[in-house]
């Protein structure tokens, strides 16, 4: 498998409805599928939220084997979790014991819920950087955050930073892509011996790594010198972030969708 | 001519089945025989850096067969990693890949991996620091003290330490200037005879093509459509114009000359090969 294949929340172009949104209606609107998220108490609650989540991701026609590959990377620090709650849950109804561990009724349904948290809040946030452009998202983010401003916090400088770094993730895996074929083809192997021979075949691929990434982070620095970038001051943009009649139906969507799940969770649903 | 590498109906697919996919190798049987320079011409995208690194084994096909001294390389995991010995691969700008302290030891690291024994190490080190024309007092620098075209040498020297069948290299003289690229082609001229090395060279320079090798191999769209004699490749111009690489001037100006009239033999492509022609059509001087 090459690196390339693995998704670090890229962007995946499309012209889907989700696509087409302001970025800053999709920020909003997974900001509320989060809050939703964690006021849903019961299996009906998260049912509706997994319905909202399933309506997304077939909206966007994100394929839904991608977001599933893109869930990956969690499923150890989801298992961990699962058990942790499984074990440590205390409760009335005792399904078994052994040992010093004793697993109960709630503890399964914690586990449950928790699992089912984590990985809906993954493929949510993996949903909203599949349809937006990193640019996109950070304009969005910008625009969001421009109040801010006014306590000097350096919104313009965070979010350059930002879009700089989600620039760089595809650019620097390929590099470690070609780095690693080179050193392979100099009979480099990292895939045996015990961990610390591990460890040191890893240098050949992260000297070169990181000096080219210090190489490019200075003449990136020096060509955004040459076009007078001088910070955020009395900068103007190129593509203007509009609300149109579709972002507020969907803001308005979600805003009921978390009011629901919310009141559900009040009436103890 | 013998064989050495071989591919067998070997097409290749990147990203299969999301929106990335296409398809970079088509249906290729691709030959290099024992002992020959060949070159291997294509654009950008054309396919050509995803034969070669087929042909190391550093990609797996998506389906065909790649052959070495007969053998698939593929058919296990030991064979697959002595592919990766006998046959070299520098990549296009080697010089990012230099890690070690010194240039003895980043040059060292291919045949360390190799499991040869220190004095083995040391003879092949030496052997191709010159090669690649480095001096003993450069043998302990670091790489990263050298001008680029050095840092290029090492690297080169890196994989020749290895002493492979096979020298497959990628653009080897890219962003270099001309005094640079001659010398680099003359070290890998040097390491052709020596040791009666099979050389690939990739390229997309026609001159840099038609000066040094014995044949030439044409990748567009993932296929070949043109392979033989640099002469008879160039005979193509037209279809050559269309994939964007274009023949040699001094082949270019010969085929102009006829369609002005002029009864000359169009498929020269070196100045003296021009000299000679101009020269035969005057009845000598």
């Amino acid at each position: 498998m090459a690196l390339k294949d693995i998704t670090l929340g890229q962007y995946f172009p499309g012209t889907s409805l989700i696509h087409r949104l302001d970025p800053r209606t999709k920020l909003i609107a997974v900001l509320l599928y989060i809050i939703a998220l964690f006021v849903a108490k019961s299996f009906f609650s998260y049912g509706i939220v997994f319905a909202v989540l399933t309506l997304a991701i077939s909206v966007s026609r994100v394929p839904f084997k991608s977001i599933v590959q893109g869930l990956k990377p969690v499923v150890f620090i989801v298992m961990i979790t699962a058990l942790l709650n499984l074990f440590y849950t205390p409760g009335e109804h005792e399904i078994f014991s052994f040992w010093i561990f004793t697993v109960h009724f709630e503890g399964v349904l914690s586990a449950f819920f928790m699992m089912m948290r984590i990985l809906m809040l993954i493929a949510g946030t993996f949903l909203l950087t599949y349809t937006t452009s990193p640019i996109m998202l950070t304009d969005g983010l910008e625009s969001l955050l421009n109040p801010l401003k006014k306590i000097r916090v350096p919104v313009h400088e965070l979010a350059m930073m930002m879009s700089i770094a989600l620039r760089f993730i595809p650019t620097l895996i390929e590099e470690t892509d070609k780095i690693m074929s080179a050193q392979r083809a100099r009979g480099a192997d990292f895939e045996s011996g015990n961990l610390l021979q591990r460890a040191k075949s890893l240098l050949p691929i992260l000297v070169p790594l990181f000096i080219s990434a210090f190489r490019r982070a200075d003449e990136l620095a020096i060509a955004m010198e040459c076009r007078c970038y001088h910070g955020g001051e009395g900068r103007t943009r190129l593509r203007q972030l509009k609300y149109r009649r579709a972002d507020w139906t969907v803001i308005l969507f979600f805003l009921t969708f978390t009011a629901v799940v919310w009141a559900l969770g009040r009436l103890g649903l | 001519m013998e064989a050495i590498l071989e591919t067998k109906q070997l097409s290749h697919v990147y990203s299969a089945g999301t929106p990335f996919e296409h398809g970079a190798l088509m249906d290729v049987d691709f030959t290099a025989y024992r002992g020959e320079y060949l070159g291997i011409i294509g654009h950008t995208g054309s396919g050509k850096s995803t034969l070669i690194q087929h042909l190391n084994g550093l990609l797996k096909p998506t389906s065909g067969q790649i052959l070495f001294d007969g053998q698939d390389i593929w058919s296990d995991h030991a064979t697959t990693r002595q592919t990766r010995f006998q046959v070299g691969l520098v990549f296009q700008y080697p010089e990012y890949q230099l890690f070690e302290e010194t240039v003895y030891k980043d040059i060292a690291f291919g045949p360390k991996n190799m499991g040869l024994d220190e004095k083995e190490v040391d003879r092949r080190v030496r052997q191709a620091a010159s090669f690649v024309g480095l001096h003993d007092d450069q043998m302990e620098k670091s790489p990263f003290e050298l001008s680029g075209g050095q840092k290029r040498r090492v690297a080169i020297a890196g994989v020749i330490a290895m002493e492979p069948k096979v020298l497959i290299l990628d653009e080897p003289t890219a962003g270099l200037d001309p005094v640079g690229v001659e010398s680099i082609l003359s070290n890998i001229r040097d390491y052709h005879n020596a040791n009666r090395a099979t050389i690939i060279l990739v390229s997309h320079s026609m001159e840099e093509m038609a000066r040094t090798v014995d044949r030439l191999v044409v990748v567009n769209n993932g296929q070949i459509p043109f392979q033989g004699s640099p002469r008879s490749v160039f005979q193509h111009g037209a279809e050559l114009e269309e994939m964007g690489l274009g023949v040699p001037q001094m082949t270019r100006v010969f085929h102009r000359l006829r369609s002005l009239g002029v009864d000359i033999d169009p498929s020269v492509y070196t100045i003296a090969q021009a000299k000679a022609a101009i020269l035969a059509k005057r009845g000598g001087l």
